[in-house]
């Protein structure tokens, strides 16, 4: 191995061989096969019946209920868990207690389990033959089957997402910082709101950001306590499938379609967050 | 936009108690193929309901695999109405205690409105000229059917195949077993459902004939046209139910019994039968079968009860771990 161990945004000066050639040829190639094409098939699909059946899908009144429940659920989740991540990464990185390391481990739980294996937790907790089941159907109270369900099994999911973004970041940053503010004179929450959330304000919003794209794209967790009840608890990737199951082609792609716009803006957000992230 | 949020926000809710004095929405819960079809029933049910009894109703569908319709009502789904593509889902609510014993009796026709048959979607033109079941063993012809450990559909397949054998080797179990064995091995794979088999052989043109319920076979070819696949109904098939029943836990909870009733004896009315027929399932209403004649060919059919048996029997004797069908399913 004779290459120089070089910074990957400033590119060597000199002519580059055949193989350095041929590699990124290949690279480029495996991305445009693999990346390229899937996703523009999505969008050719969408509009092959032309714009007007492209709207008339998108307008489908279980379509556009889908779109409004998928944005509604993630307006719920992520917030929620900006607030559970910021406090856990707080508590982790900034005390010392016992049992640390264990609720390092709990909070990663959600990225190791299998969504739908989270889907049947809750459903043996909220169902009706479930733990909690007999006592909430005495209450009169309504879990399973309803976007309750499925706000819940969201969070559960992309209860890492922010977390494990700002752990890291904190760690390395250490309290100095927030030491320096306090010594003078600051109040606790003023300490974090002009120290700490400068600080891990891009990472964090990376972690809205991929938590956010997670919520949206679930199906796993989703389908098993959703019900598909159409225009009441079908998300967008659950409708998508029961298009496709139904070979309304058309319809599963113009769905599809707006699915991706999201996930693409999503990513837009996250490239621009990261270069900001570099450059400072 | 706005409106679009608030809508949702309202359609969010909070998960209601469902007891109401008088219910005006119906939840029907259905298999994963049939959204289609009963998004035209309840077109033609609501003004239907609202012309005898003045009140403005609104249906709910929803759309799965049957078994795990099943469970998801065993947990807390509050379905009014089942419309299934097989009985031994049903039985799992009868057995729950969710639907009454007799929900086979309460309605004509062991409660199926419908019905339908394996039939064979061919490529167009028919180049391998494949008519009947003789010809999914010859050695030039692949088939393409799911695999029936894990699909309802492929078992009618295997058991209508297992039918037409019985009678053309007169029961002779030797010849009827190496028959399934060469059907099975003109399979190059068993896709896990009814829709990954279309895909496989529609879109990646695997094998040269597709065996799925005849509804399908006629709506996959209405989709992707009659240059592409075609439709064949072999000489003999067998009898496929679509079993309907009132959940009676919980419309005695909501106080709809009336509704779901209604709902389910409309799908027996001309004016239902004449929708059902217009999907490509056979009816048992004379005058509408007539009427679709030419879409839907005469064909004999067996009647699993009378060739097999009751669900359960057919499920222990052919289905269980070491049951007939793993004594024939050779290349799984």
């Amino acid at each position: 191995m004779q290459t120089v161990a070089v910074n990957p945004t400033a590119p060597r000066k000199h002519k580059r061989s055949g193989a350095e050639i041929g590699l990124i040829g290949l690279a480029l190639l495996g991305a445009v096969v693999m990346l390229g094409v899937p996703i523009s098939v999505i969008f050719v699909y969408a509009f092959r019946a032309g714009i007007e059946v492209y709207l008339a899908n998108i307008l489908e009144p279980n379509t556009l209920h889908a779109i409004g429940l998928t944005v509604m659920t993630a307006l719920i989740v992520v917030p929620i868990n900006i607030v559970f991540g910021v406090a856990a990464a707080w508590l982790v990185t900034r005390f010392r207690f016992p049992g640390r390391k264990l609720l390092t481990t709990i909070i990663d739980i959600p990225f190791s389990v299998s969504p739908i294996v989270a889907g049947v937790i809750y459903l043996f907790l909220y169902g009706a033959q479930g733990l909690f089941g007999p006592l909430l159907a005495d209450l009169g109270i309504r879990i399973m089957f309803t976007p309750i369900a499925i706000v819940l099994v969201s969070m559960f999911v992309t209860a890492p997402f922010v977390a494990r973004e700002l752990i890291p970041l904190m760690q390395t940053q250490g309290s100095e910082d927030e030491e320096a503010a306090l010594s003078l004179g600051a109040k606790g929450f003023q300490t974090f709101w002009y120290v700490t959330l400068p600080n891990i304000r891009w990472a964090l919003l990376y972690g809205a950001v991929l938590c956010n794209a997670r919520v949206m794209g679930e199906f796993g967790a989703v389908s098993v306590v959703s019900g598909a009840i159409r225009g009441r608890t079908n998300t967008l990737p659950l409708q998508i499938e029961l298009l496709f199951n139904d070979l309304n082609v058309t319809g599963a792609f113009a769905a599809a379609s707006t699915l991706t716009v999201i996930a693409l803006l999503t990513m837009l957000v996250k490239v621009a967050l990261e270069s900001r992230r570099v450059h400072r | 936009m706005k409106k679009l949020v608030l809508a949702s926000v309202l359609a969010l809710g909070l998960g209601a108690p469902a007891v109401q004095a008088q219910p005006t929405t119906l939840l029907n819960v259905s298999y994963d193929i049939a959204r289609e079809l009963f998004a035209a029933v309840n077109e033609a049910f609501v003004p239907y309901y609202e012309e005898q009894t003045g009140i403005a109703l609104s249906i709910e569908q929803s759309h799965a695999g049957t078994s795990a319709q099943a469970r998801a009502i065993i947990e807390g789904l509050e379905a009014d109405v089942v419309t299934f593509n097989q009985a031994t889902d049903i039985e799992l609510l009868e057995v729950n205690g969710l639907v009454g014993e007799d929900w086979r009796e309460r309605l004509p026709n062991n409660a199926s409105p419908y019905y339908s048959l394996p039939a064979f979607l061919v490529r167009a033109g028919n180049p391998k000229n494949i008519q009947d079941w003789d010809d999914l063993v010859r050695d030039d012809v692949e088939v393409i059917f799911p695999n029936p450990k894990t699909s309802g559909n492929a078992r009618y397949t295997y058991l209508a195949a297992r039918a037409y054998a019985e009678e053309v080797f007169g029961g002779d179990q030797a010849q009827v077993e190496d028959y399934l064995r060469n059907v099975f091995l003109s399979v190059p794979g068993f896709p896990t459902g009814g829709r990954a088999a279309t895909t496989a052989f529609v879109e990646q043109g695997i094998g040269d004939v597709l065996i799925t319920f005849e509804s399908e076979v006629n709506n996959i070819r209405d989709e992707f046209g009659t240059g592409v696949v075609e439709a064949v109904v072999p000489s003999v098939s067998l009898k496929a139910d679509f079993p309907v029943a009132v959940v009676d836990a919980v419309v005695d909870a909501r106080g709809s019994r009336d509704i779901a009733e209604d709902y389910l004896e409309f799908l027996y009315t001309p004016e239902g039968q004449d929708i059902v027929a217009s999907f490509y399932y056979r009816v048992t209403n004379e005058d509408v079968a007539a009427a679709y004649a030419d879409m839907l060919p005469d064909v004999r059919l067996f009647d699993p009860a009378e060739v097999f048996g009751t669900w359960d029997e057919i499920t222990t004797e052919h289905f269980a771990e070491g049951g007939l069908l793993d004594q024939v399913f050779v290349n799984q």
